[in-house]
Formats: C-alpha cells, sequence, structure tokens
C-alpha cells in the first residue's frame, strides 16, 4: 500500500500490576489525549473513533458505554471492536480507506487487576465440550507449548532466552511493568505454572491503555510527526477447537502476515524488516510467531534467539519494548506492539531505539492459543 | 479512494424464544448458509467475516473465534464488534467499511443471540456502570417506561397512542415469514396486557428471542455480478453520545435527530416522509413509534400520534414502518439492528413477498441501544453517485 | 416411530465473575461525601460551566477534564420516573428485587444532568413530572449508592 493510512500520533499509559486510583475512562482520557498531543492535533480533527474493549473484562456488557465521554465520542461516528486492538486499528485503518474519515482515534483499554484471570480466560472456551475441563489462557498455552516443542525439538532452553531478552529489553522502556536482569537458570528455576510453562515464561496480569490517531494522506499532513505509513496489513484465524488445530504450526498468521507483505512489497521478511514487535503473551510464542512471519523455517526460532539474532544488537531485533511478557494488558498489548514499532521507525523510541531501523512489522493475537493473527508493516 | 458498497444477500434464521434445537454455532451457521444461499455464493467466496452479539447473553468470551465453524471464518479474517443493542447495525456498518476500503469484495456481517440461554434482564444490568447505575436500576425496560412517562408528560401523547403502533407492528408481521411473534394484538389486548413498568405494559414491549442475521456485503465490482438488483448503501451515521444512564436529553432522542439530520444533509433528503418508501426501525417498545418519528423529521413535535392513527405508516400508507413487523415481533438483540438493514435490503432487492412496499426504491435503518445512542443505514436501488 | 430426539442444554451452575472496579478519584469523592456528611456533590466544567452528578472525569460535550466540585443541596424535581411492577434478579445482590419500585430520574438543583434514584411513592396516580423531592440518607452509610435511601415527594 503507498502512502494511504499513517499512525501520526500515539499514546500509552505506564503498564502496571494494579491502577489502583484508575477508572477505565480515566486511562482512556490520559492516552486519549496523550496521542492528540502526539499528533499536535484536537479532538475537533477526529473524524471517527473505535474503542476496543472486553465485557468480561470489564464487568459490564456494553463495555464500551463507560469510555464514551472519555474518547471524545460525542457527536462521531463511533465503534468497538471487541478483540486485540491491533484488529480496532485495522478497523481504524478502513473507515479512512473507505473514504468516510480523514482520521480516526482508536483507543484500547483493559485491567487485568480487577477480575479472575482464569475465570475470565476459561470463559473463552466452549461451555459445551471444553470450559468444564478448567482450561484457561495458562493451562491450554501450555498444551500448545508441548505441541510446539515435541514436534521441533524445542526445549525449555530457548524458551527462556526469551524471556530473558525481553525482560532485560524493558530497562529500556519507561511504560513496561516489568523489567528485569534475568538468567537462563532464573526463569527454569522460576515456579511452575503449567507444564512447561514456568513463571517467568508467561505474561504478567497488567492494567493500562493505548491510544493510536491514524489519518490518511491529507489528513497526515496536518499532523506534526512524520507519519509512519501502513504499508500492509491482514488478518486471519485458524479452527478454534483446540482438537480441530496443529499448535504446533501457524498457518492463521503465515496467511495473514502473507497477505500483509504482498501489500507492502516484501518478498524476504527476514531481510527487508529491521524490527519487530511480536505478541509474546509466553515466551514459547515468539519462537512460534517467529516463524509464523517467515522469518525463519518452521522450527528454527529457538536457533535464532541462541545465536542473538533478535536481541538488541542482532541483525532481527524482536520486542525492543520487552513485548508481552514485561507488559501485557490483554487487548491493549497488539495496539502497543503498533505503537512500539511506529516508533522504531519515527526513531523515536528513545533508550529502546533500534538504529536505522526503516520497516518494522507489528503483529496481535485473539483468542485461545493464537487462533486469530492480525499483521501490519509500518515503514516511513 | 474508496469503494460503493450493496447488499446482495440476506439471511434470517426461524426467530423463536427459545431455540432448543440448536447452539449457538448452529444458529449462526443457520443464517450464514441462508445469505450466502441468497447471494448464489458459497462460503469460498468470503473474503471477510465480521460478527457481533452481546456478550453476556451467551456468556461466551471471544466470540468471533469460537464461531469460526459456524461462521465459516476458517482461515479467513474474522472480528467482533460490539455496542450493546446497537450491536446489529454496527455489525453492518463494520460490514460496510470492510467493503468500502477496497481491502474486502465480498464480506459477511453476522447479528446473533441466544437470548434465552441466560436471565436477559440480568444481563442488561450489566451493561450500566456498576457504582452510579447498576444499584438503582430499573433495567431496559424502566428506561424506556421513564422516556414514555416524560413524552406522554411533553406532548399529552396517552398509552393508546402507543399501542396503535403495538397493533401495527404485530399486522405487520403476520407477513412476515421470519417474524417471531406472527399473531394480531388489537387495541383493547394491548391495553389490557399486565402493567410491567408504569405506563409500559406487556404488549408494549418487544419479545426476547433466539435468532441471528447473516448480511453480505459487496463491492461495486463485484456486486452486479452477484445479483441484478443490489442495495446500495447510500450512507451510514452513528452517534453513541453518553455514557451515564441520566445524562441523554430526555425531551428527544438526540442522538437519532442528530444522526437522522447528518444523514438527511448527506442524501440531500429534505422531506424524508415522502423521500424515502419504507423504515426498519429499532423500535423495541410502542411509544418509540409515536415519539423517536418525530426526531427522524418525519412529523412535528407531538405529531406522532396522528401521523400513526392516520395510517401513514401502515402499510399502503404514505410511508410504511416496520413492513416486518419490526422489533416489537422479533427481538435477538445482536441480530435486531441487522435485521433492520436485511429487511431494507429485502424490499430494495424486490424479494419482500407478501411484505413488499411496491416499488420500493429508498430505505431506512436503524439501530438504538446503549445510552439511547443511534445507528442509521440507508439502503436504496440506486448506486451512489 | 421414531421418538422425537431429547434436546439437551448445558448449565453454567451458580457462575461467579468477581469483579473489583476501581471508580476512580471523583467517584470516591462523590462516595465518600455519601457516606461521611450524607451530602451529594457534583462537578463543574471549567468550559461550559455544567454541573454533572455524578461527578465524572471528562465532559463529554467539551472533552475537558473536570476538578471543580460542587455541593448540592439533595433537592430537586422529577424529569421523569416508572414504577416497576415486575421483579427481576439484582446481579449484583442475588436477590430479586421487591415490587412495586419507583425509578426516577431527578434534575436536582445546581445541576445540569439528571440522577437516577428511587423515590417512595409507587402509586402512578401520586406522582408528577416536576414534583419536587428531596433525598433521604441511611442512618449507616457505607459509601455506596445506597446511602440515599430513596427520595420523598416533597408537599
Amino acid at each position: 500500500m503507498d502512502d494511504q493510512v499513517a499512525v501520526v500520533g500515539v499514546g500509552q499509559t505506564r503498564f502496571e500490576r494494579r491502577k489502583r486510583g484508575a477508572s477505565f475512562a480515566d486511562l482512556v482520557y490520559e492516552v486519549t489525549v496523550k496521542a492528540l498531543e502526539d499528533a499536535g492535533l484536537t479532538i475537533r480533527d477526529i473524524g471517527t473513533v473505535v474503542t476496543v474493549s472486553n465485557d468480561f473484562w470489564d464487568g459490564r456488557t456494553i463495555s464500551s458505554m463507560a469510555v464514551q465521554d472519555a474518547c471524545g465520542a460525542r457527536h462521531k461516528d463511533i465503534s468497538t471492536v471487541e478483540g486485540d486492538g491491533l484488529f480496532g486499528a485495522f478497523y481504524g485503518m478502513m473507515r479512512i480507506l473507505s473514504g468516510s474519515f480523514s482520521t480516526a482515534l482508536v483507543v484500547a483499554h483493559m485491567k487485568g487487576s480487577e477480575s479472575r484471570m482464569n475465570l475470565i480466560t476459561n470463559a473463552m472456551f466452549d461451555p459445551i465440550y471444553s470450559r468444564m475441563l478448567g482450561l484457561d489462557a495458562v493451562t491450554s498455552a501450555a498444551l500448545q507449548a508441548r505441541a510446539y516443542m515435541d514436534r521441533f525439538g524445542v526445549t525449555e532452553e530457548p524458551c527462556a532466552r526469551v524471556s530473558v531478552k525481553n525482560h532485560g529489553n524493558a530497562k529500556n522502556n519507561p511504560y513496561a511493568q516489568l523489567a528485569m536482569d534475568l538468567t537462563v537458570e532464573d526463569v527454569m528455576a522460576s515456579r511452575m505454572l503449567s507444564d512447561p510453562i514456568k513463571l517467568l515464561d508467561a505474561s504478567p496480569v497488567t492494567d493500562g491503555a493505548a491510544a493510536v490517531v491514524l489519518a490518511g494522506r491529507e489528513a497526515a499532513g496536518k499532523a506534526r510527526t512524520v507519519p509512519v505509513w501502513i504499508r500492509g496489513a491482514g488478518h486471519c484465524a485458524d479452527a478454534y477447537h483446540l482438537g480441530d488445530r496443529d499448535l504446533a504450526v501457524s498457518p492463521a498468521l503465515r496467511q495473514a502476515a502473507g497477505k500483509a507483505y504482498a501489500m507492502a512489497g516484501v518478498r524476504d521478511p527476514r531481510r527487508e524488516i529491521d524490527v519487530v514487535e511480536l505478541y509474546d503473551a509466553f515466551s514459547y510464542q515468539e519462537l512460534m510467531w517467529l516463524e509464523g512471519l517467515g522469518f525463519c523455517p518452521e522450527g528454527k526460532a529457538g536457533q535464532m534467539t541462541d545465536e542473538g539474532a533478535t536481541a538488541m544488537g542482532g541483525d532481527l531485533p524482536v520486542n525492543p519494548s520487552g513485548g508481552c511478557l514485561s507488559a501485557h494488558a490483554v487487548l491493549v498489548a497488539g495496539l502497543v506492539r503498533l505503537i512500539e514499532a511506529v516508533l522504531q521507525v519515527r526513531g523515536d523510541a528513545g533508550g529502546r531505539q533500534v538504529p536505522g531501523c526503516r520497516r518494522a512489522v507489528a503483529q496481535g493475537t485473539n483468542g485461545p492459543c493464537g487462533q486469530s493473527h492480525c499483521v501490519m508493516v509500518l515503514e516511513k | 479512494m474508496g469503494k460503493r458498497v450493496a447488499i446482495v444477500g440476506t439471511g434470517q434464521t426461524r426467530m423463536r424464544s427459545s431455540r432448543k434445537d440448536v447452539n449457538g454455532q448452529e444458529l449462526i451457521q443457520e443464517a450464514v448458509a441462508r445469505a450466502l444461499e441468497d447471494a448464489e455464493l458459497s462460503r469460498d467466496d468470503i473474503d471477510a467475516v465480521v460478527i457481533g452479539n452481546m456478550d453476556h447473553f451467551e456468556g461466551i468470551n471471544y466470540v468471533d473465534t469460537w464461531s469460526v465453524d459456524g461462521s465459516g471464518a476458517f482461515m479467513k479474517p474474522i472480528m467482533k464488534v460490539t455496542t450493546g443493542g446497537t450491536t446489529g447495525t454496527t455489525v453492518a456498518m463494520a460490514g460496510y467499511y470492510h467493503a468500502a476500503s477496497g481491502l474486502f469484495d465480498r464480506v459477511l456481517a453476522i447479528g446473533w443471540e441466544k437470548n434465552s440461554e441466560s436471565d436477559t434482564t440480568g444481563a442488561i444490568i450489566t451493561a450500566f456502570d456498576p457504582v452510579l447505575d447498576r444499584p438503582t436500576f430499573g433495567g431496559a425496560v424502566g428506561g424506556l417506561a421513564a422516556w414514555a412517562t416524560r413524552y406522554m408528560h411533553l406532548t399529552g401523547a396517552t398509552q393508546e397512542d402507543a399501542a396503535r403502533v403495538t397493533v401495527r407492528d404485530r399486522r405487520h408481521a403476520l407477513n412476515n415469514p421470519h417474524a417471531h411473534l406472527r399473531k394480531e394484538v388489537s387495541l383493547e389486548e394491548v391495553m389490557n396486557s399486565p402493567m410491567i413498568s408504569w405506563p409500559l405494559k406487556l404488549l408494549d414491549m418487544c419479545p426476547r428471542t433466539d435468532g441471528a442475521c447473516a448480511v453480505i456485503f459487496a463491492s461495486e465490482e463485484v456486486a452486479p455480478r452477484i445479483t441484478s438488483r443490489p442495495a446500495w448503501v447510500r450512507g451510514t451515521v452513528n452517534r453513541h453520545n453518553y455514557a451515564y444512564t441520566a445524562d441523554p436529553n430526555w425531551d428527544f432522542l438526540e442522538s437519532l435527530r442528530e444522526a437522522s439530520g447528518v444523514l438527511y444533509e448527506r442524501l440531500g433528503i429534505r422531506e424524508p416522509l415522502k423521500e424515502f418508501d419504507l423504515m426498519e426501525l429499532y423500535f423495541p417498545f410502542s411509544f418509540a413509534g409515536i415519539a423517536w418519528v418525530e426526531d427522524l423529521g418525519l412529523a412535528p413535535v407531538g405529531g406522532g400520534p396522528r401521523l400513526v392513527w392516520d395510517g401513514v405508516t401502515d402499510m399502503g400508507g404514505q410511508l410504511p414502518i416496520n413492513p416486518s413487523g419490526g422489533v416489537l415481533s422479533c427481538n435477538a438483540i445482536g441480530a435486531t439492528g441487522l435485521q433492520r438493514v436485511a429487511e431494507c435490503a429485502v424490499q430494495i432487492m424486490g424479494k419482500g413477498g407478501d411484505r413488499q412496499v411496491p416499488g420500493a426504491r429508498l430505505a431506512l435503518a436503524s439501530g438504538f441501544g446503549g445510552c439511547f445512542w443511534s445507528d442509521l443505514m440507508a439502503v436504496g436501488a440506486d448506486k451512489p453517485a | 416411530m421414531d421418538k422425537p430426539q431429547e434436546l439437551l442444554s448445558i448449565s453454567s451452575g451458580d457462575t461467579e465473575q468477581p469483579f473489583e472496579w476501581s471508580v476512580g478519584r471523583h467517584t470516591s469523592t462523590f462516595l465518600c461525601e455519601l457516606r461521611d456528611n450524607a451530602r451529594i456533590v457534583g462537578i463543574r466544567c471549567p468550559s461550559c460551566r455544567k454541573v454533572f452528578v455524578p461527578p465524572r472525569n471528562v465532559c463529554g460535550e467539551c472533552f475537558t477534564a473536570m476538578d471543580e466540585i460542587v455541593p448540592l443541596s439533595g433537592e430537586g424535581s422529577l424529569l421523569t420516573y416508572t414504577v416497576l411492577s415486575f421483579g427481576f434478579v439484582d446481579p449484583d445482590t442475588g436477590h430479586l428485587k421487591p415490587v412495586p419500585y419507583t425509578w426516577a430520574f431527578i434534575r436536582l438543583d445546581g445541576a445540569d444532568n439528571t440522577f437516577i434514584h428511587y423515590v417512595d411513592e409507587t402509586d402512578p396516580e401520586k406522582l408528577r413530572v416536576g414534583m419536587r423531592v428531596r433525598a433521604v440518607f441511611e442512618e449507616q452509610r457505607r459509601g455506596h449508592m445506597l446511602d440515599i435511601r430513596h427520595f420523598v415527594t416533597v408537599p
């Protein structure tokens, strides 16, 4: 895609275990104001709003209602995506491409601290066949991790290395929740949650929000930032029942990425992409998604990680922000991957900047075990 | 930039207060299969799917990824949109924007609800602020009843005026094989039905329905190849202006007045009563049929009852409202708004059978929900300029 | 002759979804004022000068953050109301709400939006739009909307 839709403003909260003083509306207002200030625009410049929230996490069945005033919805066309924030950005992008709006605000919020994660994620599972088994995000991920590791002979060590890398990267990210100096031994010795996933292989429970301002070609000129164009975007969903899928591979991600790359004219992602921000809800997922994104053959991402290719100094830094392992406000995290990719391309990523980043990939997932994926390619 | 979009097929399931014969996925699949059949397309032809419902009615988290067997979204792009009662029209708008973006040529939009699987009122209550609104909340019916109270106070309208709306919609439903309630009611029956929340009686209110609706949106490149009579999306506008139950303007339906004002201007409509051929409106209670028609510019303030009593909005009248029987005859909440759009498309495509408004060329669908929010979509026979 | 098929369903049982919502600064102020001072407060928008009750962080019309807490008298008039005759299970208490009860939208003196609460008169014949009403507080209060027991009509 040529210069059609750009990200011209971004805003995120600090991600924390518990933001006791803030309501959903507080978080949404904070990041909306930040994103507008970043873009140098006002709420009056926004043509349409897409909010992102989830009724289960918010404990209310029209979760969008809580944030209508805070996101500047008054007198505007507005909608709500219930799913990962990157899909929300995709919808905002479509509204601009339709020609009906020249700018869009996409804002996501989530407070993991206010409910019980295992109950909320257990509710993802079919009430007829699987929910009573007590599956939740962690136990289902453990099934997938085992399937992946068995298939390709990947051990827990490369996964641990991902955790070490990402928590370490988070030290450069003022927004991240868990910046930590870890060793592989620390990760291997951490408490087992659900074999083979240990505490330090898993993302934390997080509160936070994020927002982006999108603009079409003309409107992008009015923003004060250098526009970062969405060159390609795609999303795709795999089968639902875990038993209907080959959990060791991600055909849906491959298809979503393929679409995004084709639109962006990317033929050799390993060579042509400078930075990746992917959705590492669990350490093994960074390995699986690297493969699904086409950065290496299936089963080889562990090796790629061991070789240091994905470290800050490597030839393909992955999750300079610290990724989801360092801060995971579900629904928000995919939008944060987009924000981090945009900051990298802009050269605005401060202490976590990868020098000379021209093209970045952002990826978000939705549903159990990464059933559905959204991928975007960003470039100046 | 941007494509014109048309509806090329629709499907609706059997609508019942309880569809014990199907689980949620199967209910969705029933609507999808019918829409594909209507458009003479297969699952392979669909480029993207968008789906919506209200979570707490079925208690399933991440409905989009859960639905793929029924929605046909396996190895396709799918996302969920949801905004409460307006979900159905929100889904329609999303279907439209998917195709209008130029990224997808054939988009399947699905709205569904299996209200029987939960306590509807309990679930609706959770839509509102847990600390400030829920403790005293009077349910969806309470808010609508309060609206009725004020409308009667401001205009002198009566409960009988509203009851005439129920009589109309329930009579219209006799012509609609997809309606949930297909039994006429008399004015006396409405007036004598049990009082639920003064001044609303049982027959002033919509039923609770299990059902699903699917609509296929197509870009201008492919629409004419799929059907010789596509129903073009002429325009869509929505307004979700408030966050707290008590904040909306209680003197008139501000969101509807505002949204219709914008839409009419965009379409160059000056006299909606004359220029539209029919309307399918998300009116969840009888009083809406006399009050909110004023906010659509169909009658002056206080003039709603006259419009209805004169038969203007009956089949055969100048502007039939709810030829399908409307929401008073059928309300699977996540589907309801999409059904309004589907019914407009059915009319434009000339597939309305016994409920066809002859020569229909321009129709308006509305969605309602949340804090008195409104969605609008105009559908017509003419391709937009 | 085939028997009609038995159609089953799966029950969730009494599922609990516990939540603990942070209410934010302004709602905290509002609830503390109810609890400590038996007083209703609103908040004023610095741009349009309108007062909203209960207080919230942003004026939706102006998209401006609000901070100025405004004490209100607890008196006002009925903008509209309904009398509920059907009970439903309150999802917060798990109990059936006793009927009849009157749910009212009240224009509190000094506020520009409406405030929802109960009115103790449940005969629709005795209620009128525009009637004056006054808040009545519980003796024991805990920082909850129901620290206001209800509103009574003022002759």
